[in-house]
């Protein structure tokens, strides 16, 4: 089956005065038809770019890129027709309703709200009591769903979207991701990036990226599962004291904080807690509890930054 | 910790029109206690904050905030707080140095005091090659580092950092908590807004505003406690699906 977006080998550097900033870096993958594909990174990392190229809004210094079958150079007027994209900063008109933002997307498309209805009723419906306002008086979460609307309004094959989840709050951000998976019920392709390490495990596969490099590229099962070596879950009664002296420890190899518990990644291998308990016993730490645990993306960026 | 508050909230309200922003929040924090101050958007945070940090006048109630009360000694307060947002700390166009001479002056530092600090500053956080470069420059990262440490720069009693590690990579966002703790251990005060949950459970206590109330207010521990909840993020999740206000 044909890809829904396919990059090979793209490169973007930016000129800031006398020098030369790569933003990306030979940046290769592809997105199969009706894939939920996220691009995981903090800022900088390239995720504006590289959506801003895959929109036609912007040249790659080199490599090629397609999208839905069409390249993003020659064939632009093709793709912005056939996508939708929602930038990072809130992009609609603020001085018009609600109402009137998404009549004007629908006029530029050639269509009507009535036409694709069944796409974006159930995110309609929420914003629907506030349609006479004006978008600018809109509270985050609202903007948010009716930037998706107006994205959604010509029924794109590929959705992008640009960190729709940065400076919301958890329970606004779970209700975007249930609404994700809903559109995906309806076959279309979306491509979605995030500083938010813990959204990779709601994407089919994604990108880890940082300093415009892609890292690594596979769902997220397969990478916690790869992850090097075994990964203790520490915690005593002083938090802090723990990870100081833990990162004194010449058996220790990386320590840090999460939440909770430290996570710790010891240099010689052991299967048992009891065995990496022991090589910890340089601490003098009180109710010291060490557990084996699974590692999250978010052990696993951290460890792909390290190399 | 002693036990004297170094900020001492009383029924604290704000009102826009016939909006209550904020509604008779109540609450103490200790000298040297990281208070992470949490709640869903548009509960009312950054309006309380922005009160505690003597910018909006409040329609009622009391606070005391590093020894000061709000109502008449506003400009004092200010002297004595740091504050760092996500959005906006730094000149980006000024250099490392400028900004901090910069900083040190708006502070009351003298030239001398500025000096020194600028030395130190620069040693620690390991930016000698770059202090005469453009802020505009820096990994965002290091901005926030570096925008903390000026934020510290006049030793505050208080910090305020609204939403400090917004988009940082993982690594620096826990290089960033460690900076927090070094702060908290030196006695500064340290009261912080994040939508990382799992930076919820580095405080020693967390409030949650739900519509303009604090509706709980306690340690991480107590908090999963009393709410059943394996995590900070389960306990923020309940309580802000209590809100009515809002969209």
């Amino acid at each position: 089956m044909e890809s829904s977006v396919k990059v090979t080998n793209v490169y973007k550097a930016f000129k800031s005065g006398k020098t030369e900033v790569s933003a990306l870096s030979d940046i290769s993958f592809e997105v199969k038809p009706g894939e939920l594909f996220g691009l995981i990174g903090p800022d900088g990392a390239g995720k504006t770019t590289l959506f801003r190229i895959l929109t036609t809004l912007m040249l790659a210094t080199k490599g090629n890129a397609w999208v839905d079958g069409f390249e993003v150079v020659s064939q632009f007027k093709e793709i912005r027709k056939r996508v939708g994209y929602m930038p990072g900063r809130f992009s609609l008109y603020q001085d018009l309703t609600v109402e009137e933002n998404l009549s004007f997307f629908a006029t530029l498309f050639n269509t009507s709200l009535q036409e694709n209805y069944d796409l974006i009723k159930s995110i309609y419906q929420q914003i629907e009591p506030f349609k006479k306002r004006r978008a600018g008086a809109l509270s985050g979460g609202m903007k948010q769903k009716l930037a998706l609307s107006c994205a959604l309004i010509h029924r794109p094959s590929v959705l992008f979207l640009d960190e729709p989840t940065t400076g919301v709050d958890a329970v606004s951000r779970k209700e975007f991701w249930e609404l994700l998976h809903q559109l995906q019920a309806h076959g279309i392709t979306i491509i979605v990036s995030t500083p938010y390490m813990d959204e990779a495990s709601l994407c089919q596969r994604v990108a880890l990226m940082q300093e415009g490099r892609i890292m690594e590229i596979n769902s997220p099962k397969a990478i916690t599962e790869g992850f090097r070596k075994p990964l203790w879950s520490v915690r005593a009664a002083n938090m802090y004291q723990l990870m100081v002296d833990l990162r004194t420890l010449e058996v220790v190899d990386t320590c840090y904080p999460f939440g909770q518990v430290h996570h710790v990644v010891l240099k010689n291998d052991t299967n048992s807690a009891e065995e990496a308990k022991q090589q910890m016993n340089g601490l003098n730490a009180r109710d010291l509890e060490v557990q084996r645990i699974p590692a999250t993306i978010e052990d696993c960026f951290m460890d792909l930054m390290r190399q | 910790m002693t036990e004297e508050p170094v900020i001492s909230v009383s029924e604290l309200t704000k009102r826009f029109g016939n909006f209550t922003a904020v509604s008779a929040i109540t609450f103490d924090v200790k000298r040297g206690e990281i208070f992470g101050f949490l709640g869903a958007n548009g509960a009312g945070k950054t309006t309380a904050m922005r009160m505690l940090c003597g910018l909006s006048f409040p329609t009622s109630g009391r606070a005391m905030v590093a020894g000061f009360d709000l109502y008449r000694d506003a400009e004092k307060i200010k002297k004595s707080i740091g504050y760092m947002s996500q959005k906006f700390s730094l000149y980006e166009d000024l250099t490392i140095r400028e900004n901090i001479r910069f900083y040190g002056g708006i502070y009351g530092l003298t030239d001398s005091q500025i000096k020194s600090k600028t030395v130190l500053m620069i040693q620690q956080l390991h930016l000698e090659n770059q202090v005469d470069t453009l802020v505009t420059s820096l990994p965002l990262g290091w901005k926030q580092k570096l925008s903390f440490s000026v934020a510290m720069l006049h030793q505050p009693k208080i910090v305020f950092l609204d939403e400090p590690t917004g988009g940082v990579d993982p690594v620096t966002r826990r290089e960033f908590w460690t900076l927090i703790y070094e702060a908290a251990h030196g006695g500064t005060t340290v009261f912080v807004t994040t939508h990382y949950m799992d930076e919820a459970e580095y405080c020693d206590r967390v409030s949650i505003m739900v519509d303009g109330r604090i509706d709980a207010l306690d340690t991480p521990m107590a908090l999963k406690q009393k709410f059943n909840a394996p995590s900070m993020e389960e306990v923020f999740i309940q309580l802000a699906r209590r809100a009515k206000r809002g969209e």
